[in-house]
Order: structure tokens, then sequence, then C-alpha cells
């Protein structure tokens, strides 16, 4: 800085190194407790000095919690969502910035509207809704007189109903039908140069040209970002799961962490839980650490 | 702000909104008019559809103390964890933007926390604050009975609160250090050469300069404090000792789910809906501010 200021310099590393000792001791902690036996681990204070039982407890872990396909379907999950929401996001904007036609400000209101109220707080109607999603639809067409219609004319009788409990796409749609990365990409968009657009009619191009060949090479940064931030979100998600998955087949490795709880009065085993943690904490670190760029941008711009 | 430069075809156009405009219509639209039809009506216990009670459900939500209980629990939780995470994120970041030798380490290793699962970091705080394992253990010792987040109510609120805290130190601190590095380096050194030290810098220049920001945060805390705490409640106290911990979002769950009461459930979406659009529109409020700023 400006000044020499030896004092106050010493104060900020230690303030400083606190805070790093705050943010680095849980993982530490958790990586340690997990190279315990049961013996160890329940010692009072635990020893810091890493006991010799880490892939045992590992090992354990992933058999007790079935962790393989868990993670697996987690990784699926994470994908599904943060591909979902590069793609759909990306042609929501492009139609918002690029076109003029009536009621285009609504459908900007109505996604916009989306914004406010996170899923956690709609959980038990949109549960209703995933056992069956046609539901609404159906509904339209009661309603509205069109399913009586239908059976008049044709002698068919409408009843629609997908249910989509214990399935990816009930897992995966929910948490895309948000409109976090539209508006990312609308402020991207709107600062490409208008030249560009220009030139690429000028040589004939048309709409979906330009998107291709054009908008979604320059995003690539953006997609970088949202992709990285959709996919930690995703991989984070616990409550949704829960209630979607009643099945062991389609369960999220985050929902599995409950099992590994010990329980009152079991033997408190906690090297094992531990373990589960660790496994569980991994991927989305590696992600944290190598996409940092990403992560920190994309967290930047979605939230503005 | 407008495109200059427009395509013409507008069929084009909208078929680019639908796939967008389908998903929001059902999994949003939908359920939060149902959630209000919901509100207003009452199942019947074998069958044969709802009938109308009007503003009964509120009312009857209203008057429990249960919920009451709950609404005190998730205030007392967002303020002390909110405060909490933004005061040790800022002095964090104002620190770290002194760029000392060495800061590029806090800049990498502060983001982490706020990378991990909410029940992931639960299950790890469980583990360090168990009462009888762990390290508030050794506090036990000394003193007998100091610490049981599993019969104290104050005890399980201060743990679910460490480990939220915990997590969103990371997350305060990637927005306060991008605001501090948006200060012009000119008008610090400015600042030094009329006399200035640090602490009045800080006071008189960068603090101001970052109060959009602060509001910012503290509305995007205050509404996660509502929503991300569900898994640290469910896996550390599940609402307990005695609905110590029973959160609005948790209390929903249990209601609903466990207790299949669909419309008081959806009465108290309807609450809690209303109390976070309302926080946005603070928000945005000061958003606009900030444009003046500039």
């Amino acid at each position: 800085m400006v000044e020499r200021t030896p004092f106050l310099n010493f104060f900020t590393h230690l303030i400083l190194f606190a805070g790093f000792v705050f943010c680095v001791a849980p993982f530490a902690i958790v990586a340690i407790a997990a190279s315990h036996n049961l013996k160890d681990v329940n010692d009072v204070p635990m020893s810091l000095l890493p006991g010799s039982d880490f892939w045992v407890n590992i090992k354990t872990a992933w058999v007790t919690a079935d962790l393989g396909p868990k993670l697996l379907n987690s990784f699926i999950m994470a994908f599904g969502v943060a591909a979902g929401k590069v793609i759909i996001s990306a042609l929501t904007a492009f139609s918002l910035v690029y076109f003029r036609y009536p009621g285009r400000m609504l459908i900007f209101w109505l996604i916009f509207i989306t914004l406010m109220l996170p899923l956690e707080v709609r959980i038990v109607p949109t549960y209703a809704v995933v056992a069956n999603v046609l539901e609404p639809y159906q509904t339209i067409l009661d309603l509205t007189g069109l399913s009586w219609l239908i059976e008049k004319v044709s002698g068919v009788r409408v009843s629609m109903s997908l249910g989509l409990l214990n399935s990816y796409s009930g897992l995966i749609l929910p948490l895309v039908a948000t409109a976090t990365g539209t508006f990312l990409y609308r402020q991207f968009f709107l600062t490409v140069p208008d030249e560009l657009t220009e030139a690429a009619r000028m040589d004939g191009a048309g709409p979906l040209r330009f998107f291709i060949d054009v908008l979604l090479p320059l995003s690539r940064n953006n997609m970088a970002a949202l992709g990285t931030i959709m996919f930690l979100w995703a991989w984070n998600q616990y409550l949704w799961p829960l209630l979607i998955t009643t099945d062991q087949s389609h369960a999220m490795a985050v929902t599995e962490l409950k099992q590994l709880i010990p329980n009152v009065g079991g033997a408190p085993e906690w090297h094992i839980a531990m373990a589960g943690t660790l496994i569980i904490m991994v991927p989305p670190m590696i992600v944290v650490v190598l996409m940092q760029r990403w992560f920190v941008r994309g967290l930047i711009a979605t939230e503005k | 702000m407008e495109k200059r430069v427009t395509f013409s075809r507008s069929t084009i156009g909208i078929l680019f909104a639908v796939p967008q405009l389908l998903l929001i219509f059902t999994f949003f639209y939908w359920p939060a008019g149902q959630a209000v039809y919901w509100s207003l009506t009452l199942q019947q216990p074998w069958g044969g559809g709802n009938i109308w009670v009007g503003l009964d459900n509120f009312r009857s939500i209203l008057s429990n103390a249960d919920y009451w209980n709950s609404i005190t629990a998730s205030l007392i939780f967002a303020a002390i964890s909110t405060g909490l995470a933004m005061v040790i994120a800022l002095v964090l970041a104002a620190l770290t933007d002194r760029q000392l030798a060495g800061s590029w380490l806090y800049r990498v290793v502060l983001i982490w926390p706020y990378g991990i699962a909410a029940p992931a970091l639960a299950l790890a705080f469980r583990f360090i604050l168990a009462p009888e394992a762990g390290f508030m253990a050794v506090v036990n010792r000394v003193w007998p009975g100091f610490w049981d987040p599993g019969l104290d109510g104050a005890d399980a609120m201060a743990s679910i609160i460490v480990a939220f805290s915990w997590k969103y130190v990371g997350y305060n601190f990637i927005f306060f250090l991008a605001a501090f590095q948006a200060i012009p380096r000119s008008l610090m050194e400015a600042a030094a050469m009329d006399g200035s030290g640090v602490l009045r810098r800080f006071w008189d220049i960068q603090f101001p300069l970052i109060t959009p920001t602060i509001f910012f945060l503290l509305v995007i805390n205050i509404t996660e404090s509502f929503q991300d705490s569900f898994g640290i409640v469910d896996i550390m106290t599940s609402g307990g000792p005695a609905n110590a911990t029973n959160l609005m979002v948790y209390k929903i769950y249990s209601d609903g789910f466990k207790g299949l009461d669909y419309s008081g459930a959806a009465a108290q979406s309807i609450i809690l809906m209303v109390l976070i659009v309302a926080l946005t529109i603070v928000q945005f409020r000061f958003i606009e501010r900030r444009v003046h700023y500039r």
C-alpha cells in the first residue's frame, strides 16, 4: 500500500491467518477424523495427528451408504441442471434481446418474477406437479371445456398423466425452471456490438445462423461461469432430491448423508460419518479449485 | 437498454422463448397458483375435493403458538447468522484488499466453504460441536453440562448459526472483495497523501463506497438464511430440541410432508413468499439507488 504501517501489517497478517484457520479447520478436522479408528475418534480431545485407518473408513462409508451409484446420480443431475440452464437461458435471452414482438416485455417480467421465489418456499405444490406433470394442462382443458369438446368429437376421453417422481427429469426440470442464467446472457448480449449483427445480416445470415455461429462462440466465458455455478448449486441441493427420490435407485449422494449420522445409543461411528462427508465434499471442492475464476465470475454476475 | 439492430421474424423469436416459458409455467406459476388455492381451501380427510374456507387456514396458523415460535426462531437465526457472516467477511475482505504479501492465498482459500453442500458441512459441524466427542467435549470436561445441543435449545440454535455463518463468510467475502477492488486506487492514494490513516480511509472512503454491496448482501443473506438453512437444520437438529430450531422452511416441510397438512403448509408457504418478495422489493430499491451513485 502507500505507507509503512508495521504494526497494522502485523495485525492484518494475524487476523487474516485466523480467518484462514477458521475456513480450513473444519476441512482438516473432517479429514483427520476420517483417518481414526472408533476409539481414537471419540477421544476427548481428539488427536490432531492423522490415524492410519483412512482408506478403511472411506471404504466402509462407501459401502454403508452405497455411495458409488449415489455419486453417479448426483453427477447426472448436476450436469443435467447445468446443461439445461446453459442452453435454455441462452435461447430465452436471444429471443428477448434480438427480436421485437408483441408481448416481449410481458415475457421478460414473467421470467423476472421467478427470481424472487426459490423452490424451497413453493415446495409442496411443486411436488404435486411433478407427481403428474401434465396435470396443469389437463386442468386447463377441463376448465375450458376443451376436453368435453374432444370427447364429443372424437370419442376419446382425455386424461393425461405422467409422473416424474423418482426420475432424472423430475429431479432436473424444476431446478432448471428459474431465471438465474437468462439475465446473465441478456446482460452479455446487450454488450455485443450491433455492427456484428449488421455484418451477419449483410452476409445473408438468418437469426438461427447468427445465434449459432456468432453469439454462442462469443458467450463461451458466460457459459463456463454459469455452468460452474449451476453445477455446484445442483450438486448441493438437498430438500428437493429428498422429496422426489423415495426410491433408492435415484437417491443423491448429499441426501445419503443422513444415513451416516451415528444413532443415539449405537456406537458413535464418527470416523465413518466423517469419511462419508469427505467423499461428498470432494467433487464440489475440485470444481471450486479448478474453476475458481469462473466460479467467482459466475457468482458475481448471476446475482447482480 | 435496447438493441438497435434486430431480426424481423418474430415467430422464430417467440419460438426461442417457448422452452423456458413452458418450464416456468409448469414448475413455477402453476405450483405458485396451486399454493394460493390450497391455502384458501381445506382438503377433505376422506377425499372428495377441497372445500372453500377463505382465510381460515391463515387464521389458524397465525393463532398457533408453534408457528410464532418458528417465526421467532427464523428471525433470530437470520439476524445473528447474517450479522456474523457479514462482519467477519467484511473485516477479512478489507484486510485482504490491503494487498500485503500472501494475500492471494486468502483470496483463494476463503471462498472454499461456499462450495460445500449445506448438509455436508452440517454433518461436519455436528461432529465438531458434538457434546460427547469432538471439540466441545473438551469444554464439557471442564464445565460438565455446559454444552449440549441435543437438550438445550440455545445450544442447538448456536450450532446451526455457526454452520451457516461458516458457509456464508466465503460468499460475502467474494462480493466485498470485488467491491473493494472496484474502488480506484488513486482515491486511496490521494487520501493517504493528505495524511489520513488506514482507519480513516476505511470509514470515509471505502465504507461509504461499498454500502450498496452491504445492502445487497444483507438481503441475499437473509433470504438465503430462510432457504439454505433446511439442510443444516435437518442434519444437525431436526428442528429440535422442543422446536427450538424449527425454522420456517423446515416447518413447511414437516407439516406438509410428515403431517400431510397441505393446506396449512401452503398457507405457511404463502406467508414466506410474501416475506421474501417484500425483501426482494427492498433490494431492488437499493439497486436503483446504486445506479444513481455512479
